[in-house]
């Protein structure tokens, strides 16, 4: 996993409640069995017409975003289906974080899996966030995850929570599975005394 | 000992190993997998050279990109890639050693109907599934939830999954229902009560009298949808119906083993006194018929109501419902009952059991679906299908002029070529009414079965009361 430190980047403004996953990453792009590829289709139906065409209102489709690394939105980020193809779409698009008042709890997870960093931000700070990246490319945000902190074009700088075990996966692009194959003799142990105390299972 | 919810009770169980911080390393009991989420976890698999590490805690199906047509033993009925992915899960299931129900298995099905059914889902379990509505097991008092591909990895190969705790949140029916009001009114009526947000960073436990007098495919309903109210996962709390209804299942405990399991399920409940970090309470008599309006399934209103204004809105959802509404195609003040409807569909694993399909069938009995209207049913799996055949329903649906399916996801997600044209408006028993859910530019209206089919009766959205008055 690539890691995550310190990033300054155009920011897209998306001010919408309830971006869903379905609208991320639509389904017709989930059957493939890699995980490569799927930035050209990230927001499709929001991104082009039936034609193929861009739709020329649709934030990333206008000159300053184009090149979006971060993502500003409103509630609840992310909420619908478990697809992991939706932080896929983004990464392969070049979103590496995403700032919002809240996400749903699984793409959350999915995204820290990926190199993403999600941000919660309480309302105040994501309006300020968001008049910040409508003002285009020149208006870079910087995410610093070592300081935990989101400083807008202009030098306002917000700090952010996020859980420490998380952020150091994160920061040091570590492999999650690697770190519980160290803890094997724990799992064996548990599965000893699982058998005798509910042997059904 | 304090007193412990049934979350917490599961939860401790199931603790492999904590570390300072508060986070877990937790055991997956039952890990179920279908061909959508689980190709790029088994090529990590093979790519670092591991294995499986429980193969026999491990159950693939392949559910969301089958056809449900009656002619899908021919390839052909196949795109390409939905073809290649169903042979990659069918690779990996056999190559891995996997429980496997390919889809020439009549027990095949979506893969939160078909692991109840054949017993792997029992109380007091861990279930994971790279799947969303995995939330369907709790149902049975099981701690379930949907984990991304990389944790479908993590549980491949490990069997556990690192976890930090979710809080409590009590969610109570009170009393009882109203005739015509079903499970899937409840789990809508508590959606629309707390947003789709509301159960973020929650497990919530379904209580009260109404869930108790549920069945279990009721439950299984209304725990179904617990993650669209954003909750991690959804649980009530086992009874006598559970256990009858694990009972001489397949892979439930037999003899001896079924008497030990039985002792210990019955310790699984909410200690007097426990601590939730979020209550709320429901009158069951209060819920009415649902529908929703919008493209998120917070957009609940009961059918009797008119279709909202964006002003009636605050904040950031002004401009959602503007969205919503211009995407639905509605004018603010309509009633609901006047909205046409072109398809009905009546599946998915919120409403593809055999009693959802009796529901249906009881108001379809003796009458025809509208002219112009197409309907579908597509049963959640192949033993549900044959059940309904052998009552007599399948006859109904079809006398009515429904189609009457395979099992599979179908129309719920769209990935087979079950699919709204752009505009097509459609009533549908399943979960997502997200735009482009079952088609690009098309239309959803989620409901209850019975309501589907009073749909396809009238041509449109319709007070399912109404219909039950004329026939008493
Ligand atoms: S029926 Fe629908 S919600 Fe259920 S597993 Fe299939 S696609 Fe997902």
């Amino acid at each position: 996993m690539e890691k995550f430190t310190k990033l300054t980047g155009v920011a897209a403004p998306m001010p919408l409640v309830n971006i869903d996953t379905d609208m991320i990453i639509p389904k017709q792009f989930l059957k493939t069995i890699k995980r490569s590829g799927l930035g050209a289709n990230l927001f499709d139906e929001m991104r082009f017409n039936l034609d193929g065409t861009e739709i020329d209102s649709f934030v990333l489709n206008q000159p300053a975003y184009r090149k979006a690394e971060i993502i500003i939105a409103g509630d609840n980020f992310g909420c619908g289906s478990s697809r992991e193809h939706a932080p896929w779409a983004l990464l392969d698009f070049g979103i590496r974080s995403v700032i919002a008042t809240s996400f749903a709890d699984i793409f959350y997870n999915n995204c820290f899996k990926n190199g993403i960093l999600p941000i919660v931000m309480p309302q105040d700070v994501v309006d300020t966030l968001m008049e910040d990246s409508r003002r285009g490319e020149n208006a870079r945000i910087t995410v610093d995850l070592e300081n935990q902190t989101v400083t807008t074009s202009d030098g306002q700088s917000f700090p952010f929570e996020v859980d420490a075990f998380k952020k150091h996966c994160l920061m040091n692009g570590l492999d999650d599975i690697s770190l519980t194959m160290e803890k094997a003799t724990n799992i064996d142990s548990y599965e000893a005394k699982a058998a005798t105390l509910r042997p059904w299972v | 000992m304090n007193a412990r919810t049934l979350y917490d009770k599961i939860w401790d169980d199931h603790v492999v190993d904590q570390a300072e911080d508060g986070t877990c390393l937790l055991y997956i009991d039952r890990h179920l997998v279908h061909e959508v989420t689980s190709p790029q976890a088994f090529e990590g698999l093979r790519m670092t050279g591991r294995r499986v590490r429980a193969p026999e805690k491990t159950i693939a199906v392949p559910d969301h990109n089958v056809p449900t047509t009656l002619d899908r033993a021919n390839a052909k009925t196949m795109t390409e890639d939905s073809r290649i992915q169903v042979e990659a899960l069918d690779m990996n299931a056999r190559e891995f050693g996997l429980h496997y129900y390919p889809v020439s298995d009549v027990r095949q099905g979506i893969v939160h109907i078909v692991g109840p059914e054949q017993g792997w889902t029992l109380p007091g379990m861990t279930v994971v599934c790279g799947d969303s509505h995995t939330a369907t097991h709790g149902a049975f008092g099981s701690l379930a939830h949907g984990i991304g591909t990389s944790e479908v990895e993590h549980v491949l190969a490990t069997q556990t999954l690192i976890q930090r705790k979710a809080k409590n949140f009590k969610v109570e029916i009170t009393g009882s229902l109203m005739p015509g009001v079903t499970a899937k009114d409840i789990t809508m009526a508590v959606i629309g009560e707390t947003g789709t947000a509301g159960g973020t960073g929650y497990v919530i436990e379904y209580c009260g009298q109404a869930i108790r007098e549920l069945s279990m495919e009721g439950r299984m309903t209304v725990c179904n949808m617990a993650i669209e109210g954003g909750a991690r996962a959804g649980l009530i709390a086992p009874d006598e119906k559970t256990f009858a209804y694990c009972m001489g299942r397949p892979h439930a405990p037999k003899g001896a083993a079924w008497e030990a399991a039985l002792a210990y399920w019955k310790t699984l409940f909410t200690d007097e006194g426990a601590h939730f970090d979020k209550v709320i309470t429901i009158r069951g008599e209060d819920i009415a018929p649902l529908v929703t309006w919008g493209t998120s399934p917070e957009d609940v209103l009961p059918i009797t109501a008119t279709v909202p204004a964006a002003s009636d809105f605050k904040g950031g959802k002004v401009e959602a419902a503007q969205r919503s509404l211009d995407y639905m195609g509605l004018t603010p003040g309509m009633k609901l009952t006047d909205i046409k409807i072109d398809t009905v569909f009546i599946g998915s694993c919120t409403n593809g059991r055999i009693e959802d399909l009796r529901a249906a069938a009881a108001v379809l009995k003796g009458k025809k679906i509208k002219d112009g209207m197409r309907a579908m049913v597509v049963p959640g799996s192949g033993l549900v299908r044959a059940q309904a055949e052998e009552e007599g329903l399948a006859q109904i649906f079809l006398d009515a002029g429904f189609e009457w399916r395979l099992a599979g996801c179908s129309m719920c997600l769209a990935m087979n070529p079950d699919q709204l044209a752009p505009g097509e408006r459609c009533a549908a028993t399943s979960n997502r009414n997200f735009e482009g859910r079952q088609g690009r530019g098309g239309r959803t209206h989620l409901l209850s079965p019975a309501m589907a089919a009073a749909a396809a009766i009238t041509g449109h959205l319709t007070d399912i009361r109404t219909l039950m008055t004329e026939t008493v």
